[in-house]
C-alpha cells in the first residue's frame, strides 16, 4: 500500500489545503458556535464524523450511484448522517445540543461534507476516503478550536468553563474583551488567521485584478498623464 | 395585523439578519460577492427560493411533521421531527429543481439572468436556515411566508452592500497576505458589528 | 450500465430504505432519553431557583418535593385541575397562542411586552415538613433587548422578599445581557423586597447600589453596558408582580392564612 499517499490524504487538508482559511468551506457554522470551547468541541466531533462516514459511506456504493441522482443520493446519505448525529446529542448531551441549536442540522448543507463526497469520496477506494474526510474534518476542527480558545480564554477569561484569567467583575485583575464575545469577532480571528497563514504559506496569496500605478515622487508636468 | 407583520418583516431583515446576525449562507456569501451584478442576481435568486420554501417546508411541518399533525388525517399520538431535516433539503432540492426548468421553459430572458446561481442554492444553508429557524419561532403560514420573503432580503442586501465594498476594495493597497479572503473576511465582520446597533429596537 | 431507469430507481430505493432504517433506529430507540432530558431541562432550573437542586440526586426525585398548582391570573385563585389537562403536561407559554385559553394585553399595561398572557399559569410551592409555605415559585418573562427572557423568581412566604431568580431561555448579548446568568449577579437577589407599600418597586437600577443606601433593598445592580437588558428585568417584575400578575395570587394566600 501507497503509505505516502495516505500521509498525504490526511495531512495536506490541515493546514496546506486547509478548508476554511483556502477553500472558503463550511464557514458558517465556523462562526456561531465559537464563543464556548467545550460547544465548539462538540461541533467538531459532529462534523468529524458525519464528513468521515459520509465519504466513506459513499465512497464504498460509488461505482453503483447513478450520475443523474448522484447528488441527491449524497445528500440523502447526509442527511442520515446528520440526524443520527443530532439525535444521539440530543439524547446523551442536551446541554450542548440546545446551545448548538439549528447549526447541528446545517452540517448538512456544510459544502465541506458535500464538496469532499463529491470531489473526491466519488473518485476513490474507501478507505482513502474516510482517511480524506478525516483530515478535512480536522482542519476544519483545527481553525475553530483556535478561535474558540482565543474567544474564551481573553473574552471570558475560561477555558471549558473553568477560570484562567479571573475577571474583575469576579474579584480577579483581569478586564475582559466583550468584544471577542459577539458573534462577529470570528469572523476577525479567521481573517488574521488567513493572513498569518499566507504570511508564511506565500503562494495562497491572491492575485490582483490589477496592478495600481505607482506614484511618481517627482510629478514630470511636461507629461500629461491622464489617470483615471 | 398588518404592523405585526411588518415587525416580523423588520426584524428578520435588520434584527435577525440571516446573513450577518445569524451567519448563514456564507460559502456562497464571500464566494460571489466580488462583483456587484452577480451578487445581485444571487440575492434575488435566494429571495424566490426562500419565499418558495419556507411557507412549503411550514405547511410540511405543521400538517405532517409536528407532534399529533396528523390528526386530520385520523391518526394520533405521531411525532415525526425527526425527519424534518431530510424533508426540507428534499423540499429545497426539489423546488429548485423545478423553479429552474420552469424558468428555462417560461421565463427565458430571467433563467439567463439566475440560472447559473440556481444549483448553488441547494448547498446554501440560508434557505435551510431559514426554514429551520421558521420552526424553532413556530410561525404560523402567513406569517412565514413574510419571514421567508424578510431572510431572502435581508440576505440579498447584505451580499450586495458586500460586493459593493468589495468592488471599492480593488483601489485600496492591502498588505499582501490579506488580499482578497483575509480582507473580506474582516470586512463582514466590522458588517456584522454594524448590523449589532440595530438590535433592541422594537416596532 | 449504470444510467438505465430501473437501475437508477432501483439504486434511489435502496439508499432511501437503508438510509429510512438507520434514522428511524436511531429517532425511535433515543425518544425516551430525549424526552427525559427536555423535561428535566426546565425542571433543574425551577429546583436551583428553590435553592434545593442537588446534582448528584436523581431529578425526578428532588422534583417531587414541589407541589404543581394551576393559578387563574384573573382571580388569583389557586386550581387543582384545569380542562382536564395534565399538570406536568400544561404549557402557559405554548397556550398564549390560543386566543381561548390567553388575553391580549392592552399595550400601555404590557410594559413587559409580551403580547399576550394565558388565563391559567402553572406555580410551584415548596412546603416545609408542617405542610406551612416556605417557597412559591413563580414563571416571569418579558421582552430584553434580542428577544424575550424566560425565567423562575422564587419568593418566600412573606410573598415579598424574593429567594432567587434563574432564566432558562434567553437571547441576550453574550458579555452583556446575557450576564442574567452570572451567578454573583443573580446572588444578589436574594432577600431583595419587591413590594414598599402595594408598589411594586424592586427594579435593576443603573450602576451599582450605593452602601448605606436605605432604598438598598429594592434595587439591584445593573448589568453594566446593558441598559436595555435591566430595563427589561425590571419591567419583567413590575408586570408579572402587578395587579395582572401575581398580586392577586398573594391576597387570596394572604387571606388564606
Amino acid at each position: 500500500m501507497n503509505l505516502k499517499r495516505y500521509r498525504e490524504v490526511i495531512l495536506n487538508p490541515l493546514i496546506k489545503e486547509n478548508p476554511i482559511t483556502l477553500q472558503i468551506l463550511g464557514i458558517c457554522s465556523a462562526l456561531a458556535v465559537t464563543n464556548n470551547l467545550l460547544v465548539t468541541l462538540v461541533m467538531c466531533v459532529a462534523v468529524i464524523s458525519v464528513i468521515s462516514f459520509s465519504n466513506l459511506f459513499i465512497s464504498l456504493i460509488r461505482n453503483y450511484i447513478p450520475s443523474s441522482i448522484r447528488i441527491i443520493v449524497q445528500m440523502t446519505i447526509i442527511a442520515s448522517l446528520v440526524i443520527v448525529v443530532d439525535e444521539l446529542l440530543k439524547a446523551y448531551d442536551y446541554e450542548t445540543s440546545k446551545k448548538l441549536s439549528v447549526f447541528v442540522g446545517l452540517i448538512i448543507t456544510n459544502c465541506i461534507v458535500m464538496g469532499r463526497a463529491e470531489a473526491f469520496a466519488m473518485k476513490e477506494k474507501p478507505l482513502l476516503s474516510f482517511l480524506d474526510g478525516l483530515g478535512n474534518g480536522i482542519g476544519y476542527s483545527i481553525i475553530l478550536i483556535a478561535v474558540a480558545t482565543i474567544r474564551e480564554l481573553f473574552g471570558a477569561g475560561t477555558l471549558f468553563g473553568y477560570e484562567v484569567l479571573p475577571l474583575i467583575s469576579n474579584g480577579g485583575w483581569y478586564m475582559g474583551n466583550n468584544l471577542l464575545l459577539l458573534p462577529p469577532s470570528s469572523f476577525i480571528i479567521i481573517g488574521l488567521f488567513i493572513w498569518l497563514i499566507r504570511s508564511v504559506k506565500t503562494e495562497q496569496v491572491e492575485e490582483d485584478d490589477f496592478e495600481l500605478s505607482k506614484h511618481s515622487t517627482s510629478p514630470d508636468l511636461t507629461k500629461r498623464e491622464i489617470n483615471v | 395585523m398588518f404592523e405585526h407583520y411588518l415587525n416580523i418583516f423588520i426584524t428578520t431583515v435588520f434584527i435577525e439578519n440571516i446573513a450577518l446576525s445569524l451567519f448563514l449562507g456564507m460559502c456562497t456569501f464571500i464566494a460571489i460577492s466580488k462583483k456587484i451584478d452577480a451578487a445581485f442576481g444571487l440575492g434575488v435568486a435566494v429571495i424566490v427560493v426562500c419565499l418558495i420554501t419556507v411557507p412549503l417546508n411550514n405547511l410540511i411541518y405543521n400538517y405532517i411533521l409536528r407532534e399529533d399533525a396528523l390528526t386530520w388525517l385520523g391518526i394520533e399520538g405521531t411525532n415525526l421531527e425527526f425527519v424534518e431535516l431530510i424533508s426540507y433539503i428534499g423540499v429545497i432540492a426539489a423546488s429548485v429543481q423545478i423553479l429552474e426548468m420552469f424558468l428555462d421553459k417560461y421565463v427565458p430572458a430571467l433563467y439567463n439572468a439566475l440560472g447559473q446561481f440556481l444549483p448553488l442554492i441547494t448547498v446554501n444553508c440560508a434557505i435551510l436556515g431559514a426554514s429551520l429557524f421558521m420552526v424553532e419561532k413556530d410561525l404560523m403560514f402567513t406569517e412565514s411566508v413574510v419571514y421567508g420573503l424578510g431572510a431572502g432580503f435581508g440576505w440579498a442586501l447584505a451580499i450586495v452592500v458586500l460586493a459593493g465594498i468589495r468592488e471599492k476594495l480593488k483601489y485600496s493597497d492591502i498588505p499582501e497576505g490579506l488580499k482578497g479572503l483575509g480582507m473580506t473576511f474582516i470586512i463582514v465582520g466590522l458588517m456584522s458589528f454594524g448590523f449589532m446597533s440595530f438590535g433592541g429596537i422594537t416596532l | 450500465m449504470n444510467e438505465s431507469i430501473t437501475k437508477t430507481i432501483g439504486v434511489a430505493f435502496a439508499v432511501c430504505l437503508i438510509c429510512s432504517l438507520v434514522v428511524a433506529t436511531s429517532a425511535v430507540s433515543l425518544r425516551d432519553l430525549q424526552k427525559e432530558n427536555k423535561l428535566n431541562d426546565k425542571r433543574i432550573k425551577i429546583l436551583q431557583v428553590a435553592d434545593i437542586y442537588n446534582p448528584d440526586q436523581s431529578i425526578s426525585e428532588q422534583f417531587s418535593q414541589l407541589e404543581s398548582k394551576f393559578l387563574d391570573f384573573n382571580t388569583g385563585m389557586i386550581m387543582s385541575e384545569f380542562n382536564n389537562y395534565n399538570i406536568d403536561e400544561y404549557d402557559q407559554i405554548l397556550v398564549t397562542k390560543d386566543p381561548n385559553l390567553s388575553s391580549k394585553i392592552p399595550q400601555s399595561e404590557d410594559i413587559a411586552i409580551i403580547k399576550n398572557r394565558e388565563n391559567v399559569g402553572k406555580i410551584y410551592f415548596l412546603r416545609d415538613k408542617m405542610g406551612k409555605i416556605d417557597k412559591l415559585i413563580l414563571p416571569i418573562r418579558g421582552y430584553g433587548l434580542w428577544g424575550t427572557l424566560y425565567g423562575y423568581i422564587s419568593i418566600e412566604d412573606d410573598f415579598n422578599t424574593v429567594s432567587g431568580i434563574e432564566f432558562y431561555e434567553h437571547k441576550e448579548t453574550p458579555g452583556l445581557g446575557a450576564e442574567v446568568d452570572n451567578p454573583k449577579w443573580k446572588s444578589q437577589w436574594k432577600g431583595k423586597k419587591i413590594y414598599q407599600g402595594n408598589q411594586v418597586t424592586l427594579e435593576v437600577i443603573k450602576g451599582k447600589v450605593e452602601k448605606g443606601d436605605k432604598e438598598a433593598v429594592y434595587k439591584v445592580d445593573g448589568l453594566s453596558g446593558a441598559t436595555i437588558t435591566s430595563r427589561g428585568v425590571t419591567n419583567m417584575v413590575a408586570y408579572w408582580f402587578s395587579e395582572s400578575g401575581y398580586s392577586n395570587l398573594f391576597k387570596e394566600l394572604d387571606y388564606e392564612s
